[in-house]
C-alpha cells in the first residue's frame, strides 16, 4: 500500500512537471471557447501565455495568483465600466503587455488601480495602455521588476478626487522607463522606494507633482521630462537621489516648481533644464546637495533657497536671463558658489583666465525688496530699480555678503 | 492744421537732429544684431533702451522745437489760422518726426533680420507701438510744458525734471508707499498707481511678455486676474492711449487762453 502511495505521487509529480515545462497557450476571444480572461486565468497553469484578442471585455478584479504572462493583440479593451480594479497580481514572474485598460472607477475610500501588484517579484509591465484609471499602476511590497513604454493618462480634475498614474509603495529594485504619464495627481509616487530607476518618461499635466519622492532612498532619475506640472519634481525626506539630464519646462504658478527639494540628503543634481519656470528649484532643508552642469534659463527665480540649507554647492552652471537668479530667506549662507556662468555678470576679465575678476553676488537688492513687499513686482525692471541695485551692488548692505560666486565664468558653458 | 503739420514735418525731416536720432537707433539696433543674432535677445535689450530713452528725447526734442521754431509760430498766429491748429499742427509734426525716426530706425533692421516669419514677431510689435507711443506722450508733455513757460531756461528744467518724476521718482516714492504700507493689501493700489505713469505702463506691458514667469509666482487675486489673463495687456494699451490723449487736450487748452 505505501508502495503504490509514492507510485501515484511520483506519477503526480512528473506530470505536474511536464505542465510546467511545456507552457501552453490559452487564446482569448469573443468567439473562442473561452470568452473571458478572469476564466482563462483560472484554467491556466503556472507559465502559461494568455492571448487576449481585440475584443471589449467588461471585467473586474482579475486575480492573476499563479506566474503568468497576458497578452494582448491589437489592444483588446479592458474596461472597468468606472468600477472595481481591473487588474490584482500576487503572484511572481508576471507578464503584462499590450492591453488597453480603461475606466477605473473613482473611490474615496479604496486606492483602485488599473494594474495593481502586491507583494509580487520579479514582473514586467510593458506597452500597456490606461486610460482613465484612477490610479494607473500601483505596487505595494513589489521587488525587481520593470515597468516600461506604457501610457498612462488620466482625467484628474482636483487633487482630492484622483489617483497616481505610477503608484510605488515599500518597493526595491523596479525600473521605470519611457512612460507617459498625464493628468494624474503624481505622475510618478514613490514612497519608501529604495535602489530603483526612473528614466525617459514623460510627466505632463499633473496636479501635484510630475514625479514625487517620499523616504525614498538610493533611487535615480534621469532623462525625464516634466512640463505643466503643478510642480515638476518633488523629492521630500529622501537621500541620496541622483538626477540628471532632466527637463523641467514650464511650471507656472503660485506654488509651481521645477523642482521641490524638502529634507534630503546627499543628492546630486547634474546637467538638468530648467526653463520657465515661475521657480527653478525650490530648496527647504537640505544639506550636502551638488548643483553642477544646469542650465537655468528664463525662470522667475533659477533658485530659491530657504531656511535650513547647508553645505550645498552650486558650481558649473549656466544662469540665463532669469528675473531673479537666486533668492534666499536667511541672511546667513553656508552654500557655495563657484564658477557659474552668471547672464546678468558684468564684470571682466584683465588675465584672461575665463573667470571674472570681479565677483558676483546673484541676491540683488531688489530680491530682498520683493521678499518683504511682493507687490513691489510691479516695479520690475523699473529704471529707480536698477539703480538702487547698482548702489546696492556697490556697497552691499541688506543683501547677504557670503552669497557670492567669487569667480564667475567669463562664458556660457555648452552643455 | 495738415498743412501746418506737413509744414514742420517737413521742416524737421530736413533737420540734422532727426537723421542723428535715426541714425543713432539704427545704429544701436544694429550693433545688439551684431552681438546677438538672436531676435528675442535684441528685443530684450532694445525695450529697456526704449524705456529710458524715447521719453528722454521725445521731451528734449520737443522742448527745443518748440523755442526754436518761435518766430515762425508768431508769424503763423498774424495770419487767420486757429490758434489750436498751429500748435497742434506744430506737435504732431515733431511727434511724427519722432516715432518716424524710431520706426525706421528700428523697425528697418529687424526686417532684413527676418523678423515677419519669426514668432517675435508679438513682441517686435508691442516694442514699436510703445516707442511710438511714449514718443507721442512726451513730446506732447514737452509741448504743454513750453507752452505753459516763456523762460526758456524753466522749461528746459521742467521738461528734463518731468521726465525724470516719470522714469524714476515715481517708481521711488511707489515703492516707498509699498513698503510703508506692506502691513495692507496693496496689490490694486501698485497695478493703478502704474497705470498713471505711461512709462510704467510700457514696462508692465514689456513685462507681461519677459517676465511673466515671475509674476505668475505672486499671490494675489487681482494680480492674478490682471496679469494672467489678456485683461492687463488689453487695460494697459487702453490706458496708453488715454495718455497720448491728456497733452493734445492739454495744448489744445492753454494755446486758446495763451497771450503772446
Amino acid at each position: 500500500m505505501k508502495y503504490i502511495t509514492t507510485l501515484i505521487f511520483t506519477l503526480l509529480l512528473v506530470v505536474s512537471s511536464n505542465e510546467t515545462s511545456f507552457a501552453g497557450t490559452i487564446v482569448v476571444c469573443k468567439d473562442c471557447a473561452i470568452k473571458k480572461i478572469s476564466t482563462a486565468v483560472e484554467k491556466a497553469i503556472a507559465g502559461d501565455l494568455i492571448l487576449i484578442k481585440k475584443g471589449h471585455y467588461f471585467e473586474t478584479n482579475i486575480l492573476i495568483d499563479k506566474p503568468l504572462t497576458l497578452q494582448g493583440e491589437n489592444w483588446p479593451i479592458l474596461d472597468g465600466n468606472e468600477d472595481e480594479e481591473i487588474l490584482v497580481i500576487v503572484a511572481d514572474n508576471v507578464t503584462i503587455r499590450g492591453l488597453q485598460i480603461q475606466n477605473v472607477g473613482t473611490s474615496y475610500l479604496k486606492d483602485r488601480a488599473g494594474i495593481r501588484l502586491r507583494k509580487a517579484k520579479n514582473f514586467s509591465i510593458t506597452n500597456n495602455r490606461l486610460y482613465n484609471t484612477f490610479f494607473g499602476i500601483y505596487l505595494e511590497h513589489v521587488k525587481n521588476g520593470i515597468i516600461e513604454n506604457n501610457e498612462v493618462i488620466g482625467k484628474a480634475v482636483e487633487e482630492s478626487s484622483s489617483g497616481n498614474a505610477i503608484h510605488l509603495w515599500y518597493c526595491k529594485n523596479i525600473e521605470v522607463k519611457g512612460n507617459t504619464v498625464k493628468n494624474h495627481r503624481d505622475g510618478i509616487y514613490l514612497e519608501f522606494v529604495d535602489s530603483s530607476t526612473i528614466q525617459r518618461n514623460f510627466s505632463e499635466g499633473n496636479l501635484r507633482y510630475g514625479l514625487h519622492f517620499m523616504f525614498s532612498n538610493f533611487d535615480n532619475y534621469s532623462e525625464n521630462t516634466f512640463k505643466d506640472n503643478g510642480a515638476g519634481v518633488a523629492v521630500m525626506f529622501s537621500k541620496k537621489i541622483d538626477m540628471w539630464e532632466n527637463d523641467f519646462v514650464h511650471n507656472w504658478g503660485k506654488a509651481s516648481f521645477g523642482l521641490l527639494l524638502k529634507e534630503i540628503y546627499d543628492a546630486e543634481i547634474r546637467h538638468n533644464n530648467f526653463s520657465f519656470n515661475t521657480v527653478g528649484i525650490f530648496v527647504e532643508g537640505s544639506t550636502r546637495v551638488n548643483y553642477h552642469h544646469n542650465n537655468f534659463k528664463q525662470n522667475g527665480w533659477a533658485i530659491k533657497i530657504s531656511g535650513g540649507c547647508l553645505d550645498n554647492t552650486i558650481e558649473t552652471n549656466n544662469f540665463l536671463s532669469n528675473t531673479f537668479d537666486i533668492s534666499l530667506s536667511s541672511s546667513t549662507n553656508n552654500n557655495t558658489f563657484n564658477g557659474n556662468y552668471w547672464s546678468s555678470y558684468s564684470g571682466y576679465d584683465l588675465n584672461r583666465d575665463g573667470r571674472g575678476d570681479v565677483p558676483y553676488r546673484p541676491v540683488k537688492l531688489f530680491n530682498y525688496v520683493v521678499n518683504e513687499t511682493p507687490e513691489a513686482m510691479v516695479l520690475l525692471r523699473s529704471l529707480f530699480v536698477d539703480i538702487i541695485n547698482f548702489s546696492e551692488k556697490v556697497s552691499p548692505i541688506f543683501t547677504p555678503e557670503k552669497v557670492i560666486d567669487e569667480r564667475p565664468n567669463m562664458k556660457k558653458f555648452d552643455f | 492744421m495738415f498743412k501746418i503739420l506737413k509744414y514742420s514735418f517737413a521742416d524737421l525731416s530736413r533737420s540734422r537732429w532727426t537723421y542723428v536720432y535715426t541714425g543713432f537707433y539704427a545704429l544701436l539696433t544694429m550693433s545688439l544684431f551684431l552681438l546677438s543674432s538672436d531676435l528675442s535677445k535684441v528685443i530684450i535689450s532694445l525695450m529697456n533702451v526704449v524705456l529710458v530713452l524715447v521719453p528722454l528725447i521725445a521731451v528734449i526734442f520737443g522742448v527745443m522745437y518748440y523755442y526754436n521754431s518761435r518766430e515762425f509760430t508768431e508769424l503763423l498766429l498774424a495770419q487767420p489760422i486757429k490758434r489750436t491748429d498751429i500748435f497742434l499742427g506744430q506737435f504732431l509734426g515733431v511727434a511724427g518726426s519722432l516715432a518716424g525716426s524710431l520706426l525706421i530706425g528700428v523697425g528697418v533692421p529687424f526686417l532684413f533680420y527676418g523678423i515677419l516669419g519669426s514668432a517675435e514677431i508679438g513682441n517686435y510689435l508691442i516694442l514699436l507701438l510703445t516707442g511710438v507711443c511714449l514718443s507721442i506722450i512726451f513730446s506732447g508733455l514737452a509741448f504743454f510744458i513750453a507752452l505753459k513757460n516763456e523762460n526758456r531756461i524753466k522749461g528746459f528744467g521742467l521738461a528734463i525734471l518731468l521726465w525724470l518724476g516719470f522714469a524714476v521718482i515715481y517708481d521711488g516714492l511707489l515703492l516707498l508707499l509699498l513698503a510703508v504700507f506692506s502691513d495692507y493689501p496693496l496689490e490694486k493700489v501698485a497695478l493703478g498707481a502704474s497705470l498713471l505713469n505711461p512709462i510704467d505702463l510700457s514696462r508692465i506691458l514689456i513685462l507681461l511678455k519677459l517676465d511673466i514667469s515671475a509674476l505668475m509666482g505672486f499671490t494675489g487675486a487681482v494680480f492674478e486676474k490682471f496679469l494672467g489673463s489678456n485683461l492687463g495687456m488689453v487695460l494697459a494699451i487702453l490706458s496708453l492711449m488715454v495718455w497720448v490723449g491728456i497733452p493734445v487736450l492739454g495744448i489744445k487748452f492753454t494755446s486758446q487762453r495763451k497771450d503772446f
